[in-house]
C-alpha cells in the first residue's frame, strides 16, 4: 500500500512539476524490473533530450500481471496512462476492449506519423495483427524460446549439440553418465513445450486458427503428437535426464549453476546466464522432433507490447505517437536487442546489427530471430490469441505438473487441460461479446 | 405500566460514534457490497460490457471440483498452522516463565519473527528451501531425501505451513507468556509442595487456567491462515505446484487478479465473507460457552 501512495505521490508531483515547464507529458507503465528497467529509462530519458515538447515518463508497475491489472483498474477509474506494456497473453483481453484501446497503426495515421506495418518481423507483427493485418499495439519486447546449453558439460561429456529430439537424449544420457545432477529442463512450460513445441512442427494449438478467426475457438493441443513427447518427457525424468524446476525462470540456477547441461527458454535470458554462468555457454534453435516433421516451421514469439490507452487528448497522442516513432527506430532497437537478448523487432535493427558485427562477436544471439523468420508464419504458427489466456496457462502449468510428479499420463493431463481451458475460453466468449 | 424517565434526547452520542461508523461504511460495508454485486454480474477486465446473471458465478462454484479441493486445502492448511504454531508457543512460553536469569532477552529474541512481514517470513523460507540453492535440500540430500517443493505438492504444503506457523508462533508466545505470568505463584508452589512435577502442574493446573488465551488465540490464528497468509504463499510457492497450496485467499486473487475474471472472484470473496461470519459466530457461542473463564 504504502508503496502505491508512494507511486501516486510521485506521479502527482511529477505532474505538478511538468506543469510549470509547460510539456505534455505522456505516461508510460511499463514490467521491466532490474537492469531491463533501467535500460527502459535510458530510452524515455534519451527520447526527452531530442525535444522538448513532450516528456515521456516511464513508471514500473510489477511484473506482467501487475502492470496489466494496475492499468485495467486505472481504466475504471479513468486514469490511465497513456501507454502500458502488455505480456503476449493479455493480447485477446486488450483485444476485445475495443472502447479502451487505440490501435496504434489508427493513431500514427491520426498523429500524421510515417508508419510501415512492413518494416516489422512478421513473425512479431502477425502476432499482434487483426485478420485486416491492422497492427493493433506497438511490438517493444519480444523474445522466443531456444535451447541453451553448456558448452564445458556438453565437451566434457562427448556430447554434440543437439538438433533433434533423439539428440537431446543421448546427450542427456552423456552428460548423466559423466557426471551431471541432470540432462535437460526447461522453464514456461506452456510456453516452451505446448504452444512453440505446436508451432515448430506446424501443428495446430485451438480451432479457428489457433483463435484469430474467432472467440468461438476451442483448444486442441490434447492430439497424440503433443502428447507422446511429454510422455517421453516424463520417462526421461528416471535417471535424472530431464529435472523440473518450477514455472517461469525458476529452473534457471540448474542450468547456471551447472546442475543441467542442456535448458529450453526464452532467448532474453541472454543477460541472466551471461552475467551467472561460470562456464561457455552457447544457444541453438529448439530440438525437432523427426517423428511429425522433416524440418521446423517457425517458434512463436513471447514477450510484451505497447498498448496505447483511449481517452487522453491530441497533444498526448501526439507526443506518444513520436515515442513510439522514436522507439522502433533502427538505432533504439538494435541496441535494445543486443543489451537485452529480446529480438529486434523491425528488420532494419536486424540488418543494423550484423552490420555494426554484433552476431560475429557473440555467435549464437541470432538464434532467436533465425528460428523466428525460418518459414512464413502459418496459421498453426503466427501466434495464439485465446481469451483468458493468462488462466488457461495456469490450468496447463498445473496439468503438466501432474504429469511431471507421475500422478497422470501425458494424455489425461493434456485432455484435463483442454475441458478446462475450453470452460475458460466460453466465460471469456460470453463477458467480451 | 412502567413509567419511564425521559431525558431530552441529544445529537452528542450520534457525533460521537459518527467516526465509527463512517469508517466502517467507506472501508467495509461499501466494499462488501460492492463484492456481493460484483458476483452477480458476468463482466470484461475494462468494464465495458457488463451481464447481469444472478447466482450463475455462484453455481459454476459449486460444481467446481478445484475449488472445492481449495476449500478442503485451506481447512487444512488452517488447522495445521493453528496447531503447530500454538503448540511450538506455548512450549516455548512454559519454559520462558520458568527462566529466571535473562528472561527478557530470551522473550525480545523469541518476538522477533512477529516483526517480519509476510512476504519477507516467504521470501527467506523458499531462499532456504530452494532445491537448487538452499541449504536443508543440501542437507537432505546426504540423508538421501529428495526435496522439491516445485514439483512435490507435500512438501510444497508442509513449507508454506511451517512458514506461516513460525511467523505467528512468536505472536502466541506473547500471550501465553502473559497468562502463565497472570497465574499467581501461591497456586503452582502450593502443588509443588504436594509434590507435583513440573509436567503434571502443567497439564492439570496451567493448560486449564490458561484456556481462555487458547480460545482467543485460536480464533486469532484460523484468521490467521485463512487470510493472512496471502504473501507468505505468493513469495513461497504461488500456490503451485498443481494447485497444491492454492487456499480460498490465494484463489481469489488468482482468479480475480491474475485472471481478470472478476464476478467468479467476487463470488469467492463472497462465500469466504460468510464463512468468517459464520465461524466467528460459531465459535463465540458454542465454543466459548465450554471455556473456564
Amino acid at each position: 500500500m504504502s508503496v502505491k501512495s508512494l507511486f501516486c505521490t510521485s506521479a502527482i508531483l511529477a505532474s505538478a512539476m511538468t506543469a510549470a515547464y509547460a510539456e505534455t507529458e505522456v505516461q508510460w507503465w511499463h514490467a521491466m524490473g532490474g537492469t531491463n528497467g533501467e535500460r527502459v529509462n535510458k530510452i524515455a530519458e534519451d527520447f526527452n533530450a531530442t525535444q522538448d515538447e513532450f516528456k515521456v515518463v516511464p513508471v514500473y508497475k510489477g511484473n506482467y500481471t501487475e502492470t496489466m491489472t494496475a492499468a485495467i483498474a486505472a481504466f475504471r477509474a479513468k486514469e490511465h496512462p497513456q501507454i502500458v506494456q502488455v505480456f503476449e497473453v493479455g493480447t485477446a483481453t486488450m483485444m476485445a476492449a475495443k472502447g479502451a484501446i487505440y490501435p496504434v497503426e489508427k493513431l500514427m495515421q491520426d498523429a500524421g506519423e510515417p508508419f510501415d506495418g512492413n518494416a516489422f518481423l512478421p513473425a512479431v507483427a502477425s502476432y499482434y495483427e487483426t485478420t485486416d493485418g491492422e497492427l493493433l499495439s506497438m511490438p517493444f519486447n519480444s523474445s522466443t524460446p531456444v535451447m541453451w546449453y553448456n558448452k564445458d558439460a556438453l565437451d566434457a561429456a562427448g556430447a554434440s549439440i543437439p538438433e533433434t529430439w533423439d539428440d537431446v537424449k543421448v546427450a542427456a544420457q552423456k552428460l548423466v553418465d559423466n557426471g551431471m545432477d541432470c540432462g535437460v529442463s526447461f522453464g514456461w512450460q506452456s510456453w516452451v513445450m505446448v504452444e512453440n513445441f505446436s508451432a515448430w512442427h506446424n501443428i495446430g494449438m485451438g480451432s479457428k486458427e489457433n483463435g484469430f478467426a474467432g472467440f468461438d475457438t476451442e483448444l486442441t493441443f490434447n492430439n497424440a503428437s503433443v502428447a507422446a513427447r511429454l510422455d517421453d518427457v516424463a520417462a526421461m525424468s528416471k535417471g535424472n535426464l530431464f529435472k523440473y524446476g518450477g514455472r517461469r525462470g525458476d529452473s534457471l540456477p540448474l542450468f547456471t549453476g551447472g546442475e543441467c547441461g542442456m535448458w529450453m527458454n526464452s532467448s532474453a535470458y541472454y543477460g541472466s546466464i551471461k552475467g551467472q554462468a561460470e562456464f561457455e555457454f552457447g544457444q541453438t534453435m529448439l530440438p525437432l522432433d523427426t517423428s511429425l516433421a522433416d524440418a521446423p516451421q517457425n517458434s512463436i514469439i513471447g514477450g510484451a507490447t505497447l498498448w496505447v490507452l483511449g481517452g487522453h487528448d491530441d497533444a498526448e497522442y501526439k507526443g506518444t505517437a513520436k515515442f513510439l516513432t522514436y522507439l522502433s527506430s533502427p538505432e533504439v532497437q538494435a541496441w535494445w536487442h543486443q543489451e537485452t537478448g529480446y529480438v529486434p523487432i523491425t528488420t532494419a535493427a536486424y540488418e543494423l546489427s550484423k552490420e555494426q558485427g554484433f552476431y560475429e562477436s557473440n555467435p549464437g544471439t541470432d538464434t532467436a530471430i533465425k528460428q523466428l523468420s525460418l518459414n512464413p508464419p502459418t496459421a498453426n504458427s503466427r501466434g495464439l490469441r485465446f481469451g483468458n489466456f493468462v488462466q488457461i496457462r495456469d490450468v496447463i502449468n498445473e496439468e503438466m505438473e501432474e504429469l511431471w510428479s507421475g500422478q497422470k499420463s501425458a494424455k489425461d493431463a493434456l485432455d484435463a487441460a483442454v475441458e478446462r481451458g475450453n470452460a475458460l475460453l466460453r466465460k471469456f466468449e460470453r463477458s467480451a461479446s | 405500566m412502567l413509567k419511564r424517565v425521559h431525558f431530552p434526547s441529544s445529537p452528542l452520542p450520534y457525533l460521537l460514534v459518527a467516526p465509527q461508523i463512517l469508517i466502517t461504511i467507506v472501508f467495509f460495508i461499501w466494499p462488501a457490497s460492492q463484492a456481493v454485486y460484483q458476483s452477480f454480474l458476468i463482466e470484461d477486465a475494462f468494464g465495458l460490457s457488463t451481464e447481469f446473471v444472478w447466482f450463475e458465478n455462484f453455481a459454476y462454484l459449486a460444481q467446481d471440483e478445484h475449488y472445492y479441493g481449495s476449500f478442503v486445502r485451506t481447512m487444512f492448511f488452517s488447522a495445521a498452522v493453528a496447531l503447530l504454531s500454538m503448540s511450538f508457543a506455548v512450549l516455548l512460553a512454559g519454559f520462558a516463565d520458568r527462566v529466571i536469569r535473562g528472561a527478557t532477552l530470551y522473550r525480545t529474541l523469541l518476538i522477533w519473527p512477529y516483526a517480519v512481514a509476510p512476504v519477507l517470513a516467504g521470501a527467506l523460507w523458499v531462499f532456504m528451501f530452494n532445491p537448487t540453492l538452499g541449504i536443508f535440500p543440501y542437507i537432505l540430500k546426504f540423508g538421501g531425501y529428495d526435496w522439491n517443493h516445485y514439483l512435490n505438492g507435500n512438501q510444497a504444503m508442509l513449507l508454506v505451513i511451517l512458514a506461516a506457523a513460525w511467523k505467528q508462533v512468536a505472536y502466541n508466545f506473547l500471550f501465553y507468556l502473559a497468562a502463565m505470568q497472570s497465574i499467581p505463584k501461591s497456586l503452582i508452589e502450593a502443588a509443588a509442595i504436594d509434590g507435583a512435577g513440573p509436567v503434571r502442574r502443567f497439564w492439570t493446573m496451567v493448560f486449564p487456567l490458561i484456556s481462555p488465551t487458547t480460545f482467543f488465540l485460536l480464533v486469532i490464528n484460523v484468521v490467521y491462515a485463512f487470510f493472512d497468509t496471502f504473501g507468505i504463499i505468493h513469495a513461497v510457492t504461488q500456490g503451485g505446484p498443481a494447485s497444491s497450496t492454492t487456499t480460498l485467499v490465494y484463489k481469489v486473487f488468482n482468479d480475480g487478479f491474475v485472471g481478470l475474471d472478476l464476478g467468479g472472484s467476487a463470488a469467492q470473496s463472497v462465500i469466504l465473507m460468510f464463512l468468517v461470519i459464520i465461524m466467528t459466530v460459531v465459535q463465540f457461542r458454542y465454543v466459548e460457552k465450554k471455556v473456564e473463564y
